[in-house]
């Protein structure tokens, strides 16, 4: 097979160019904006809500109770009288708090000890798997919820327990990806030269598998959102009167054949906030280049 | 081809066992146990003596494992203390009735998902698959706690057609079940579906490009025979696996199902152990779903192993 | 012409980039072609053959579309032919035999049902028949145990049985024409050799037209009648096999025919400067006019027509009756290199050998090896400094392995490796002092994997300046630069990523990086096996003219006899990881020869219509060596007993310098050899 000789124009590209480059490739087709657009949106409004916000989110008033959206209260308030649009604004914050910090432990964590893995191999990287896989058979949710009732739900706990159990998954990618690359001729020609393990991993491996560590960066957000928000849901996630879009629907629930809208607004939030980071997350894997096998979502 | 099948078999066990002893330790290293636990605040002096020399937490920890194991292999996880009764009598209908559950959506969506991840991919950037493609998107993100409220929303409260929440109890015979569970069938095939449907349409779009389809367009052939012939049989074939993960994760996560329609499967009897602090309840449930989970893997990899030409005539 | 089956009339195809502007991949093309007529369709990579070749079948790659022009078969245009229609004529009177043939197999299908479906499409053949017809296509592709075969799945069988199968499903529509897409690519040279002569045997019996695409000159002499050149998507030259080899009217294929290397003698492959232009590039003049050495104004201006000559040739230049008159184009000859033999030994092998088998749990506790046969086994080199030592075999043969163990990548079995006398080899790359590892340098095969695509050029270049010589800042810039310059790169190439250069620049930036350490052994693993053979030609002068300033020794590893040849001082040739012969070039590439060496030298194309291959062995493959004996004993042609089996055989070393290790005594190898290679001459 001879190799091609196709030239692009040269043009020498700094980090943030190319980030440029990359956040435009993504915006450049109509799934990537709008996933873009949602998730900015989502961020923004986590930041300067509080400042914004009409009402105070636990103010409660008897006589408000299940009013429907009026001028007053655009969202209409909720079975303790509450407004919901105030409570939708604030819903998220936690949330992204909570799970931003923890999507970055998870791809720190999971991302170096599967670049490890893959390049020492041998029998501590077979113990290891071996273990994995035992772990991904766990049922997630009772994993979750067992920890945070035995221990505690502050966000402390949640953020260092989301970090840690969807750190696993993403063991077994980084390896994987670090399997491909460690098999390409010029971490052998780094080998042969004699550079040391330490900076064949910082400059051969990283830089080719940050790619797809970031992408499944991503993805984790969208699934620890799901995570957080169910346990919210179940009543183990915020401590009322903390708003929560998973609390806020569990507490519609019963209400919703009279009054919808109490369910209605953070159901639309919450989804319109995943819909963008898995659009944004399909959108930044093809500017990237990344082809991605779809893989269970664990 | 037999040592793939003895070796894959025997790496479904050493999983099993590994989960079991992760299980273990991990019920171990949390704050507590079985007995200060289920006691609360009543924990202490002679009372949590007692309850502990009962449930024989003074032996080892190894001597503990082992025969809670030894138990579990023959169906005995102990006794809830709750309950005061055997646990396997009371997991082994909510065990039944969330198999109920997963098979009839498996049933339903597996097929489903097959066929329209199959005809998303062959209309690939056309309508139809647009349309396919984000309904799928949107049922594979939205919580499906969401996606439950919203069909309960839809079919029990305004449409009034199906029931928002299984009342029949949970020993009921299968048949009289299957009419009250229509809407949490539907809510967990809608996600499953989804997820699949993702899976096939890749790796269907994938095969149409490769080098083999090409050849046979040079050949000729037609383009349905194309499809079937060519494109399907090597499409579905590492769908195998991506499907028995799927299917096995979103069993583990069925809990919020049954939770929003009130199902008396194992996931709600899970919540409850947990609530109540039932940690040789929550032992069994885990295991059992972890052991579902790898036997599930298992048949996808054996079924693979037999389906793959390659690894059929593989010379071990 | 008197009814051409197929005639390709002003074609242009191309692509809308997402600027919106329209490339063209073929500009106006003419060809035409009838029954009985084999046509070679040659060019380097991006010249448009194989997207042309598609298109004679109607074809044509997504994104690509017909900018003007029509491509006829039967008088009829198949790119106005619909769905049906197509179906009916490819695979049946149009056949494809494309390059990769294990890819082109459906994984999950048997063989026997790929070639039912052809018969079943194309032939009017009941069902009961079908199984008999798939058997006579299989023997006659001279695969043996058909019926067996037809149980197979493609992945179970060998590149060249794959082949075989793909050119049985072609002509199981028994086609007027054959298209083929470099069906030898990939395959080892002897098989290649066998497919072609396959290819020749059944166009003579059937009289079925063929469209042979190759980048390869070798085998397009072999089996044309006529020859088109294609250059940036131009047809250049079209004419007689013969004429065209011999004495071609344009430029570039003047240019071509002089960067191929011969085996009958070291010759010295010239290059072209430049690169061909990319889609759309190529201006309003002459594509060629950057590179050509007798370019003027007015090739700058005027884009050239496809002229007639005085003996039935098509040319598209200007000037083409200048080059009518200038000799044959053949690569100047290799100046000899005296003084070799008196200088010192820089790397020495003793009795090496290697193997891949790691120790499994039992010979670990019992701290023993593991029993097998070694890959390589017994080799013993030695290379003196300032020589360019080449190492031949096909794939298998261990040649890269044995690169691999001097670069201290695999352990040694057995033996040693000895550095300059004294500094032993034996250690792995972590047990090596740093100037050890900094005086061997390792390039590597594909440029596309052996450059990291997230470093610049200068990154590249700047890992083993600091981690040898601790530079930074302006003395790395400078050192980077001035090695740029002696690659032949500008300055500015240190900004760009390797996706930004072609293929044989990259090649350019890995030698750059072997030598920015100034090693003194640079070991070379089939550096210009993935490139075009005008590039390969500058890379090689490139490797000559660094030699001859730095004094290097070069261990250049290929299956290619024919760039060894024009390489190296000295050759060894190697067999399953055994060594068949060893000594100076000239010696090696005459007789006697081992009986491996008489096989591959006579399976080698040349770009020569006079020349023939010699078909000695069957067209089988060794996966394993022999536990004993000779390597070469299940397939020499000149096996003489039991004892190839059991015993090595000892070197003979012949009056040349050179030595060859066979049973055979020499007189009567030479005597046997000298028979066989008249009567091939004489038929």
């Amino acid at each position: 097979m001879t190799v091609t000789t196709n030239i692009e124009p040269v043009k020498p590209k700094s980090a943030l160019a190319r980030l440029l480059a990359v956040v435009l490739a993504m915006a450049s087709r109509p799934s990537g904006l709008v996933g873009l657009v949602l998730v900015a949106f989502h961020i923004v409004l986590a930041i300067v809500s509080p400042a914004i916000a009409p009402y105070d989110f636990k103010e409660l008033s008897a006589q408000l109770i299940l009013n429907s959206p009026s001028a007053e209260h655009w969202f209409g308030t909720d079975n303790l009288g509450r407004d919901v649009f105030t409570r939708t604004m604030l819903g998220g914050r936690q949330a992204i708090l909570v799970t931003t910090i923890s999507t970055v432990l998870a791809i720190t964590w999971g991302g170096l000890l599967g670049v490890l893995l893959g390049l020492v191999g041998g029998r501590l990287d077979e113990f290891l798997m071996r273990l994995v896989d035992a772990f991904l058979s766990l049922p997630w949710i009772l994993v979750l919820l067992l920890i945070v009732v035995m221990i505690g739900f502050t966000p402390g706990v949640l953020i260092l327990t989301l970090g840690f159990f969807y750190g696993i998954p993403v063991i077994r990618m980084a390896r994987a990806a670090t399997h491909d690359v460690v098999a390409l001729d010029f971490v052998t020609a780094a080998r042969a030269r004699g550079e040391s393990r330490f900076t064949i991993v910082r400059k051969e491996l990283l830089p080719n598998v940050l790619d797809v560590l970031l992408v499944e960066g991503a993805m984790r957000w969208s699934w620890m959102l799901l995570a957080f928000s169910s346990l919210s849901f179940l009543g183990f996630g915020v401590t009322p009167p903390t708003p929560d879009w998973g609390l806020m629907i569990s507490d519609a629930r019963s209400f919703m054949s009279f009054a919808p809208w109490a369910a209605l607004a953070p159901v639309v939030a919450l989804s319109s906030l995943i819909i963008g980071i898995n659009l944004s997350a399909d959108a930044l894997a093809k500017a990237i280049g990344i082809d991605r096998a779809q893989q269970a979502p664990v | 081809m037999v040592r793939l099948i003895v070796r894959r078999l025997a790496l479904g066990i050493l999983t099993i066992v590994l989960v079991s002893g992760i299980i273990f330790v991990g019920v171990e290293a949390l704050p507590g146990d079985t007995c200060t636990a289920y006691l609360g605040r009543a924990a202490q002096g002679t009372r949590l003596d007692n309850c502990r020399r009962d449930f024989g937490l003074e032996r080892p920890a190894l001597t503990r494992y082992a025969v809670w194991a030894l138990g579990a292999v023959h169906g005995d996880f102990g006794v809830s203390l709750k309950r005061k009764t055997p646990i396997s009598e009371i997991v082994g209908i909510r065990f039944r009735n969330t198999v109920i559950l997963g098979v009839t959506a498996s049933l339903v969506g597996v097929p489903l998902a097959i066929l329209l991840g199959i005809f998303a991919a062959l209309w690939r950037d056309r309508p139809p698959d647009l349309w396919v493609s984000t309904a799928a998107i949107c049922a594979m993100t939205i919580p499906e706690f969401v996606t439950s409220t919203v069909l309960i929303l839809i079919f029990s409260i305004w449409l009034g057609w199906l029931p928002g929440i299984v009342t029949t109890p949970p020993d009921a015979p299968l048949f009289e079940f299957l009419s009250d569970i229509i809407l949490p069938i539907i809510a967990l095939a809608l996600v499953m579906t989804a997820h699949i449907l993702r899976m096939v349409r890749t790796s269907v779009i994938d095969v149409m490009a490769s080098d083999y389809v090409q050849m046979a367009q040079l050949k000729g052939v037609p383009y349905w025979r194309i499809v079937f012939r060519h494109v399907l049989p090597n499409a579905l074939l590492p769908t195998i696996n991506l499907v028995a993960l799927t299917i096995a994760w979103l069993l583990g996560g069925t809990v919020v199902i049954e939770v929003v329609f009130n199902y008396p499967g194992l996931g709600r009897l899970m919540i409850q152990a947990i609530f109540f602090r039932d940690l040789a309840m929550v032992q069994a449930i885990a295991l059992i779903l972890a052991t579902l989970y790898v036997g599930l893997n298992l048949f996808a990899d054996l079924l693979t192993l037999v389906a793959n030409p390659r690894l059929r005539t593989m010379k071990t | 012409m008197s009814d051409p089956l197929i005639q390709v009339n002003n074609l242009s195809i191309g692509y809308t980039n997402r600027a919106g502007v329209t490339l063209p991949i073929l500009r106006n093309i003419d060809l035409a072609f009838g029954k009985g007529e084999t046509v070679g369709l040659v060019g380097e990579s991006g010249c448009g053959k194989s997207t042309l070749a598609l298109a004679m079948m109607g074809y044509l790659k997504s994104g690509l579309h017909v900018l003007e022009g029509e491509s006829l078969f039967r008088h009829r245009n198949v790119f106005d032919m619909d769905d049906r229609a197509l179906e009916d004529i490819r695979g049946g009177d149009l056949a494809l035999i494309p390059q990769n043939a294990g890819q082109s197999l459906t994984p999950t299908s048997r063989i026997g049902q790929q070639i039912n479906e052809a018969v079943m499409l194309h032939t009017s053949l009941a069902r009961e028949q079908w199984r008999e017809r798939t058997i006579e296509l299989l023997t006659q592709v001279r695969l043996p145990q058909p019926a067996t075969l037809l149980e197979r799945y493609p992945h179970e069988l060998s590149g060249g049985q794959q082949q075989r199968v793909a050119i049985a499903m072609a002509l199981a529509g028994e086609p007027d024409v054959l298209l083929l897409d470099e069906p030898t690519t990939g395959l080892d040279v002897t098989t290649q050799a066998h497919i072609l002569e396959l290819l020749r045997d059944l166009a003579a019996e059937t009289g079925t037209a063929m469209v042979y695409v190759s980048h390869d000159m070798g085998a397009i002499a072999r089996v044309s009648d006529r020859i088109a050149v294609m250059y940036g998507g131009e047809l250049v030259l079209e004419g007689p096999a013969r004429r065209v080899l011999k004495q071609p009217a344009h430029p570039y294929a003047r240019g071509l025919l002089m960067s191929i290397p011969r085996i009958k003698e070291a010759v010295m492959p010239a290059s072209m400067p430049g690169q061909p232009p990319p889609p759309g590039g190529a201006g309003q003049g002459c594509a060629f006019v950057d590179r050509c050495p007798m370019a003027e104004q007015r090739c700058r201006d005027e884009r050239p027509a496809l002229v007639p000559t005085a003996v039935e040739e098509l040319v598209r230049c200007h000037f083409h009756e200048r080059i009518e008159r200038l000799p044959p184009p053949e690569p100047p000859k290799r100046p000899s290199r005296p003084g070799l033999d008196d200088a010192d030994i820089i790397l020495s092998l003793d009795n090496v050998a290697i193997s891949y088998a790691k120790p499994g749990i039992v010979d670990q506790i019992l701290g023993r090896r593991p029993d097998v046969t070694p890959t390589v086994d017994n080799i013993d080199l030695t290379i003196r400094r300032g020589e360019t030592i080449g190492l031949v075999g096909e794939s298998g043969s261990g040649k890269s392995t044995i690169l691999r163990a001097i670069a201290g990548l695999l352990p040694l079995r057995d033996g040693t490796i000895t550095f300059d006398g004294v500094n032993s080899l034996n250690t792995s790359v972590d047990e090596r002092a740093k100037d050890l590892l900094r005086r061997v340098q390792l390039i590597f095969q594909n440029p596309d994997a052996s450059l990291n695509p997230r470093h610049t050029v200068a990154e590249i270049l700047a890992l083993p300046l600091r981690l040898y010589f601790g530079l930074n800042g302006d003395e790395l810039h400078a050192r980077s630069v001035s090695l740029l310059n002696q690659v032949r790169l500008r300055a500015d190439y240190l900004e760009r990523l390797p996706s930004q250069l072609s293929g044989g620049e990259k090649q350019r930036v890995a030698v750059a990086r072997a030598f920015a350490a100034e090693p003194e052994l640079v070991l070379c693993d089939e550096v210009t096996s993935a490139l075009d053979v005008s590039v390969q030609a500058a890379v090689l002068d490139l490797l000559t003219q660094l030699q001859a300033y730095r004094g290097t020794t070069y261990l250049f590893v290929s299956h290619d006899l024919a760039v060894v040849r024009a390489f190296a001082d000295r050759v060894a040739v190697l067999y399953q990881g055994r060594l068949c012969e060893i000594g100076p070039s000239p010696a090696v590439y005459r007789l006697p020869s081992h009986p491996y060496t008489e096989v591959l030298l006579g399976a080698v194309l040349e770009p020569d219509p006079d020349t023939k291959p010699t078909l000695a062995a069957e067209d089988t493959v060794d996966l394993f060596p022999p536990a004993t004996g000779c390597p070469f004993q299940r397939r020499c042609p000149r096996r003489i007993g039991a004892i190839c089996d059991t015993e090595i055989p000892p070197w003979q070393p012949t009056e040349s310098g050179h030595a060859i290790r066979c049973h055979i005594p020499l007189n009567e190898l030479h005597g046997a050899q000298e028979k066989a290679s008249n009567a091939v001459a004489a038929k």
